[in-house]
C-alpha cells in the first residue's frame, strides 16, 4: 500500500484526519481529566494519612 | 475491573480503526469520507445510548433513591456530552464536501443539538444547585422529561423529510449496508462502549472516594 495515498484520503485528506484527530482529543480529554482527578485525591488522602497517623 | 475493560477497549479500538481506515473499501458515492462514518455512527449511537442509560437510572433512582444512581448519572453526563458533540461535529466536516453545507436545520440534526443541550442543562443544573441531594433529583426530572427526545431523533429521518439518510444499520428487515462497511461499525460501536464503560467507572470512582473521604477523614479525627 502506498502510504500518500492513504494519508490523502482520496482528496479529503483534511475532512478525514480532522474527523479522527477530533475523535483522539476527545476521548483523550475523556481519559486524561478524570485520571488526573484521580490522582490529586489520591496523593491528597495520602497527606490526610500522614499528618493524622 | 477497570482495567479489563480499559485493555480491552484498547483492543476493540485498535481493530475498529484497522477495520476502518484500512480494509474498507472506499464508498463508490462518498469515496474515503465514509471513514468519518466509522467515528460519527457510533459516536451518535452512543450519545443515544448514554442518555437511555442515565434516563433509566434517573427513573431507577427516583423511585427506589439510591444514591449510586445519581453518581452514575452525574458521572455519564460530561461523557454523552462529548460523544453528541463528537458526533455533531463529524457529522458537519462530512456534511461539507457530500451536503454541501456544514449544517442545515434539519429534524434530524437539529433534535440531535437539543440533546447536546440537554447534556449541558443537565450539568449546569447539577452545578448551580449546592445541596446535592436536591441538584440529583432535579437533574433526575430533567433527564426524564428530555427522553422525549430520543424517539424524535431516531425517528427524525422518517417522520420528516430530511437531508440525513434514513437508518441504515437498525432496521426491522436487517442492516442494508455491505458487511465491509458494517463492521467495521460494530467494532467501534463495541469500542465505544467498552470506552464508555471505563470511563464511567473512573469518574464515579473519583466521586465515590470523594464522597466518602469526607466519612472517614471525621472517624480518623474522631478516634
Amino acid at each position: 500500500m502506498n502510504w500518500a495515498e492513504f494519508f490523502n484520503m482520496g482528496g479529503y485528506a483534511f475532512h478525514v484526519w480532522t474527523s479522527y484527530l477530533l475523535a483522539a482529543v476527545i476521548l483523550g480529554l475523556n481519559v486524561w481529566l478524570p485520571l488526573r482527578k484521580f490522582r490529586t485525591q489520591q496523593k491528597k488522602i495520602r497527606q490526610q494519612h500522614e499528618t493524622t497517623s | 475491573m477497570l482495567p479489563w475493560f480499559a485493555w480491552l477497549c484498547a483492543l476493540t479500538l485498535a481493530a475498529g480503526l484497522y477495520l476502518g481506515l484500512f480494509v474498507a473499501p472506499p464508498d463508490y458515492q462518498q469515496g474515503e469520507t465514509v471513514r468519518i462514518m466509522f467515528i460519527h455512527v457510533p459516536a451518535a449511537w452512543m450519545s443515544m445510548f448514554i442518555y437511555a442509560t442515565m434516563a433509566g437510572a434517573a427513573a431507577v433512582g427516583l423511585v427506589w433513591k439510591i444514591k449510586l444512581t445519581d453518581t452514575f448519572i452525574a458521572c455519564a453526563a460530561p461523557i454523552g456530552a462529548s460523544f453528541t458533540l463528537l458526533a455533531l461535529v463529524t457529522g458537519s466536516i462530512w456534511g461539507k464536501p457530500m451536503w454541501g453545507t456544514w449544517w442545515v436545520w434539519d429534524a434530524r440534526l437539529t433534535s440531535e443539538l437539543i440533546l447536546l443541550f440537554l447534556y449541558l442543562g443537565f450539568m449546569s443544573l447539577q452545578s448551580a444547585i449546592d445541596d446535592p441531594r436536591r441538584a440529583a433529583r432535579a437533574g433526575a426530572v430533567l433527564v426524564l422529561v428530555g427522553v422525549i427526545n430520543l424517539p424524535v431523533i431516531h425517528y427524525s429521518v422518517e417522520w420528516w423529510n430530511t437531508l440525513h439518510q434514513p437508518a441504515s444499520v437498525a432496521r426491522i428487515d436487517g442492516p442494508r449496508i455491505h458487511s465491509s462497511i458494517l463492521i467495521p461499525l460494530l467494532v467501534m460501536m463495541g469500542a465505544f462502549k467498552l470506552f464508555f464503560i471505563s470511563v464511567v467507572l473512573l469518574r464515579m470512582r473519583s466521586d465515590i472516594l470523594e464522597n466518602e473521604a469526607d466519612s472517614r477523614w471525621l472517624k480518623e479525627q474522631g478516634a
